[in-house]
């Protein structure tokens, strides 16, 4: 008799980690985040390293050849993506006040945005193959292709994590005083936002 | 709560206007040919916006030491690593 409640009540002080201090877990995942995206820093400053060294080596060639990509689309791809960053630091506000549904929409917008990004950069792409500029026709465009490959490839999974978090919304683990999944997936998603602060320039702008 | 997310709504949508408004500055910039200021006042532009973003939309301004630590360390690394690469290419 005596051991039935206490273990009931165990079990519901335990958050859905092992950590039994929610405080903690928190902030070890936010850690554990902030370890994943320094890695990412290194990842993409490897390419923005051969960036730096191919221009300082060709600038003539990147002067030319940056002039081919199309800086207007670029612009609006900046903005959707700085609107979709918005989008989800309201979401991770709104559920920090117990609005789950709310995020659910704020988050669904951020995904809409991921599309519309994604949509302008395959117009791209097709405009470039179109005009025979592939990966293989000059270092800027190997470097174009790859820097924002890899970016719409973070872009891509974003969009899985951000849809975890709805889900998650969905059947109700979201709350006011349990909202680290969408805090974390918003801390990649601005980063995935950071990286294109800097990609849009360097190949749109200055080449 | 106590990692300090208390960022205002409002402060967020400011920061949302400056991010808007540096990018159709940097737009606007690369019209004109200013040689190498070009690619000084773009990456000027871009760290401003990268530092809002980190600072507002990443809460860092009210992180522990620890998580700016975290935040600091590999961007260190990163300009180690251009730095390094840069010399021996140049030099070579």
């Amino acid at each position: 008799m005596a051991t039935g409640p206490r273990r009931r009540e165990t079990a519901m002080s335990v958050p859905a980690t092992e950590h039994h201090d929610p405080a903690v877990a928190f902030e070890s995942a936010k850690l554990g985040v902030w370890t994943f995206l320094a890695t990412e820093v290194l990842l993409f400053g490897a390419l923005f390293t051969a960036y730096t060294v191919f221009r300082m080596k060709y600038p003539e060639m990147f002067r030319v050849e940056h002039a081919k990509l199309d800086r207007v689309l670029g612009a609006v791809n900046t903005v959707v993506l700085i609107t979709s960053s918005l989008m989800v630091v309201l979401g991770v506000d709104a559920i920090k006040r117990g609005k789950a549904r709310l995020l659910e929409a704020y988050f669904g917008a951020t995904i809409l945005l991921a599309a519309v990004f994604l949509f302008v950069k395959y117009t791209e792409y097709a405009a470039k193959f179109h005009h025979g500029l592939y990966p293989r026709t000059n270092l800027f465009f190997s470097l174009y292709f790859m820097m924002t490959g890899l970016h719409g490839i973070h872009v891509l999974i974003g969009m899985g994590l951000l849809s975890y978090v709805i889900v998650l919304s969905r059947r109700g683990r979201l709350s006011a005083s349990y909202s680290t999944p969408a805090e974390m997936s918003g801390l990649y998603w601005h980063f995935v936002d950071l990286v294109w602060i800097y990609l849009f320039p360097l190949l749109y702008l200055i080449g | 709560m106590a990692h300090g997310t208390g960022t205002s709504r409002r402060t967020l949508l400011l920061v949302f206007a400056a991010l808007l408004l540096l990018t159709v500055v940097t737009v606007l910039v690369s019209y004109v040919d200013l040689g190498l200021g070009n690619v000084a006042v773009a990456l000027l532009i871009a760290s401003v916006k990268a530092s809002l973003v980190a600072l507002f939309f990443m809460h860092l301004k009210g992180e522990s030491r620890l998580v700016w630590g975290f935040a600091l360390v590999p961007i260190v690394f990163l300009a180690l690593i251009l730095f390094g690469t840069l010399v021996d290419t140049m030099l070579r």
